[in-house]
């Protein structure tokens, strides 16, 4: 029923009825984030994407400081992650991200479960914090003794002119730890993804490539941009060891400044979200010479194909046979819930607005179970997660992101060893391998869907009245909003309570909740009987 | 462990925070500002503290949390923010038209120094605020204070902005509640209605931040007070403020600007402060109280009576914010318990006087620090364990590595329900809070009773 239904919306009435909203100058600029999918050709299609935020919209958009503290850093369990600023915003990335964390031992460093800030007041700000933050990260030192402290800069900390990294650099002298400084206040960029880009540059920059032992192990790989949401890190760990691969590092989930520091030892980077950390895997192919290709393990299809990927990279008959089997047997139980749940759950829509990368990858598991995305956008992606990378020359920096740091990242003259001879390389690619190569969003969707940047509630409400999803996917702001409407709400941030989703495991794990969600009693009884049926008629007990 | 750096030792820190028993100004003046009927909050920073604070509410009620922000980028940070809130004021009365929209700001705009009072004025002028709708603003720096204060600037602010006194009394007594759930607003009104009494409380989040599902979003729920009844608060025959921190300002302003006399009190929590919140309005009001409320008083007190074994001389932890945290202490030692670790991150002299005075009886051996952090806490009740810990969620790290009974209350709660739709003050709210308490600790002797010592009967 719902699939007929949606057939007959169009997307550019949808578009429309946004726009006739807003004011003008308003409706000129999200005219252009907003792109209906007409036809099936997408030829041409632009979206725009990571230019700055209409104020008063109501985004979900976070900050900078979101990006490099909340999202890259914050999953890193050994290094003690001191805000320099008011309180807030240490108070509110503390613990509110769902990455997991499993130390060795029990005696294994371990801070996930702290918050460390240096809480500025006013005299701070009148003054300068310098002295305070040298004062703190001593403090921090003598009780915790810490392998590595890092100093993520706030709102007021830019403005004020304290410099973290002259702090940082006297600091780690004095203390002989590494001690290294992030200039992510909030005001950068125009969203989180201004903090990605410093926290990879800054990763780079003070630990990337300080241990240089090798790991004696066959097919060593880097996984970039997994945070370990729900435990999704932990079982492509298993599903990789299961294979035959092993993680020199994860980019940051459950992860250790070590592994960091040797990660340019690995001989093949596979990156998931490419919007987080594609920053770090350019850098470590040009210095290094460590090759990255584009994977997803989100969805079965997806995850084979990645292992699939993985093991035609290392050109090893043993390791592509073992990926086959390894495939094969996990498939089954895949197999048997998606014939179980697709009963349910087929023709049914969604629609998902997530960060910078699930909205993409998640599609996938929706399509499995034979349900249809009817919209789909980021908050924080660029034109090439979108479009695909190819369209990166044309991408212009706009004057709020100018400011971001780019790295000029040179050959190693000691360490950079290719990992492949061009020869090989060149082999490889013409087979159809493909290197530093990702799609984005768009082959995703389908004639009469709507692609949304940077979502606002208003754009948010009138998709949910125009389209009528079954299922509506997004973050915490939005969830209860949604329900309000009587309409299964999904957190593709933090799974809710759930997860893990990633692989195959995680697959059954997420039609079972999708399932649930969709087809839960509670949503047939928003209206009270009496409401059902207002009339008032006589009925006599035990009628 | 999920503590295991926390050691036993208790080193003084002098500036570093680990582990806060508070946040920052501006969630309290976007809650604030949510209990105004048809008010849209707006965050005048980067739009990253906006994301946290409608993210932490939203977590803490479990209900939409709407708010806009300036979302200043690097170049707004540094010219001013003026073009960013005027433009924000015009897409909100646009596109989502609240009847008043409250302004607060953040670090980012204070440090700046952006005189939002005078963009406010011009968005006036120049007609981007439409006819017959508002714009109250108040400014919160994150940098002092607390979430407190910033509640308690916003409220300050909306009162001070919008009423106007007639000089004809509307016989009405106003309650500024105080940095409490919506329940606790609902059970104020409730007691304020026994009384016979007529009350403008503000804010007011009831019906707003516990509503109900129908099947369609409202933005602007029914409930919170009106703009109506803001106006008329310059023509209340007195105030009540409930808690210091939260609400002494806010009545006192009101009292210095339209002479309407105020008194301010402990957080109704208990048996004796709520004796007093009923004694203050009874006097503000010259009315007697009804038997209904001796009822409920009684039967708080029975209850008290019958399950002192369980209750009497045991130790407890507590965190939180200031008013909540004395008016609880003051409940606990009313209830033959020992509070003996008390702290809260807001800054505040009269903090540690005030619990001083209500644990007198047990003199230098209770530990009370202000401001303080949740780490200090964990260290105290390591030199020191207690039978019980009354803290936010974030007490549950604590209480698991400690092995000790938990009641979550205070702000925020991320990992149950109910604080939404159970007052915890006035007698009522005390019952509910009593059985929290006695349901932690009787869950615990169950847990850990021996075989022959497991009884049916408590």
């Amino acid at each position: 029923m719902t699939g007929e239904r949606t057939h007959t919306v169009n997307p550019e009435d949808i578009k429309k009825e946004i726009l006739s909203k807003y004011p003008p100058k308003v409706a000129r600029k999200r005219g252009k984030q907003i792109t209906p999918v007409s036809s099936d050709d997408k030829e041409g299609l632009q979206v725009g994407a990571n230019v700055r935020t209409v104020p008063g919209i109501i985004t979900q958009r976070g900050c900078c400081y979101a990006g490099c503290k909340g999202v890259i850093m914050g999953p890193t369990r050994d290094i003690i992650n001191l805000t320099h600023g008011p309180i807030g915003c240490g108070f509110y990335s503390w613990l509110t991200r769902r990455n997991q964390t499993r130390p060795p031992s029990d005696d294994a460093d371990n801070y996930m479960t702290y918050c460390f800030s240096t809480d500025m007041k006013d005299e701070d700000i009148v003054f300068g914090g310098e002295k305070k933050l040298k004062a703190a990260i001593q403090e921090a030192y003598d009780i915790f003794k810490p392998k590595a402290i890092s100093i993520f800069s706030t709102c007021p900390v830019g403005l004020i002119g304290d410099d973290v990294h002259a702090v940082a650099r006297e600091m780690k002298e004095k203390l002989g730890i590494n001690i290294f400084g992030f200039s992510c206040e909030g005001y950068k960029g125009v969203s989180q993804s201004a903090g990605h880009h410093i926290a990879n540059n800054a990763i780079f920059k003070h630990v990337v490539g300080l241990n240089d032992t090798v790991m004696d192990a066959k097919f060593k790989i880097n996984l970039l941009g997994e945070y370990n949401i729900g435990g999704d890190g932990f079982i492509i760990d298993e599903l990789l060891h299961k294979c035959g691969i092993d993680l020199v590092s994860t980019f940051s989930g459950n992860s250790t400044v070590d592994q960091f520091a040797n990660c340019h030892t690995a001989d093949l980077n596979a990156v998931m979200c490419h919007r987080s950390i594609n920053y770090v895997a350019d850098m470590l192919e040009t210095k290094y010479g460590i090759p990255w290709i584009k994977i997803s393990f989100t969805g079965p299809t997806s995850t084979a194909s990645s292992l699939r990927k993985i093991a035609a990279y290392f050109e090893d008959q043993e390791l592509i046979d073992r990926v086959e089997e390894v495939i094969a047997e996990e498939m089954i139980p895949v197999e048997a819930k998606i014939k179980d749940v697709k009963k349910r759950c087929e023709g049914k829509t969604a629609m998902m607005f997530v960060g910078g990368s699930r909205a993409h990858h998640y599609q996938e598991l929706f399509k499995e179970i034979g349900m249809k995305v009817l919209s789909a956008g980021y908050e924080f992606a660029h034109r090439d997660d979108y479009e695909g990378r190819h369209v990166i020359p044309d991408i212009k920096v706009d004057a709020d992101s100018r400011n971001i740091e780019e790295l000029t990242i040179e050959k190693d003259e000691n360490l950079y060893s290719p990992r492949k001879t061009p020869e090989q390389m060149q082999a490889l690619e013409e087979k159809g391998y493909p290197f530093k190569e990702y799609e984005g969003l768009l082959p995703e969707m389908t004639k009469g869907s709507l692609i949304v940047d940077d979502i606002s509630h208003h754009e948010t409400e009138t998709l949910i009245a125009m389209y009528k999803p079954d299922i509506f996917c997004a973050g915490i702001k939005e969830k209860y909003a949604v329900q309000k409407h009587g309409i299964p709400m999904k957190q593709l941030h933090s799974y809710d309570t759930g997860g893990p989703y990633a692989v195959f495991k995680g697959a059954i794990n997420f039609f079972e909740e999708i399932d649930r969600m969709l087809n839960a009693n509670i949503w047939q009884y928003l209206e009270a009987p009496w409401q059902k049926d207002p009339e008032l008629s006589a009925t006599f007990v035990g009628e | 462990m999920l503590l295991r750096h926390t050691p036993k030792e208790i080193k003084e820190r002098k500036v570093l925070s680990v582990n806060p028993a508070k946040t920052c100004q501006p969630i309290g003046a976007m809650y604030a500002g949510l209990g105004i009927h048809g008010c849209l909050p707006h965050s005048h920073g980067s739009q990253g503290c906006c994301a946290y604070h409608r993210s932490a509410l939203t977590r803490h009620y479990r209900e939409p949390i709407m708010a806009a922000t300036s979302s200043f980028t690097e170049g707004a940070s540094v010219f001013g923010g003026q073009a960013n809130l005027l433009q924000a004021l015009l897409t909100i009365f646009t596109t989502y038209k609240p009847d008043v929209v409250a302004v607060h700001t953040t670090c980012l705009s204070e440090t700046i120094g952006d005189d939002v009072n005078q963009i406010v004025k011009k968005a006036y002028k120049d007609g981007t605020i439409p006819e017959g709708k508002y714009v109250v603003h108040t400014s919160t720096p994150s940098y002092v204070g607390s979430h407190v204060t910033g509640f308690s600037n916003m409220v300050k602010s909306m009162a001070l902005q919008l009423a106007e006194k007639t000089g004809k009394s509307n016989g009405k007594v106003n309650i500024v509640p105080g940095f409490v759930e919506p329940s606790d607003m609902a059970e104020m009104k409730r007691i304020a209605a026994m009384l016979g009494i007529e009350s403008i409380l503000f804010p007011d989040t009831s019906g707003i931040l516990n509503g109900p599902m129908t099947g369609k979003f409202n933005m602007y729920p029914k409930g919170g007070v009106s703009i109506e009844e803001l106006k008329s608060i310059g023509d209340s025959i007195g105030s009540i403020g409930l808690g210091a921190w939260a609400s002494a300002d806010p009545v006192r302003a009101i009292d210095s600007q339209f002479k309407v006399p105020c008194q301010v009190q402990d957080l109704p929590i208990g048996l004796l402060a709520t004796d007093r919140f009923v004694d203050a309005l009874r006097t503000a009001a010259g009315v007697s109280v009804p038997d209904t409320i001796n009822q409920e008083r009684g039967q708080l007190l029975d209850v008290i009576s019958d399950m002192q074994p369980h209750l009497y001389g045991k130790k407890v932890a507590i965190a939180g914010d200031p008013d909540q945290v004395i008016a609880l202490t003051e409940f606990l030692v009313t209830i033959g318990m020992k509070p003996v670790h008390i702290v809260t991150g807001t800054p505040g002299k009269a903090f540690t006087k005030r619990i001083k005075e209500v644990t007198a009886r047990f003199g230098d051996e209770i530990n009370v620090k202000s401001p303080s952090d949740l780490f200090h806490l964990h260290q105290l009740i390591k030199n020191e364990p207690v039978d019980l810990l009354i803290c936010n969620t974030y007490g549950k790290y604590i209480a698991r590595d400690e092995d000790i009974p938990f009641v979550r209350h205070g702000f925020p709660i991320l990992d149950r329900v109910g604080h939404s739709y159970f007052p915890t003050v006035g007698y009522k709210g005390g019952l509910h809070f009593l059985e929290k308490i006695l349901g932690a600790l009787m869950d615990r002797t169950d847990r850990d009773a021996p075989e022959e010592r497991f009884e049916l009967v408590e």
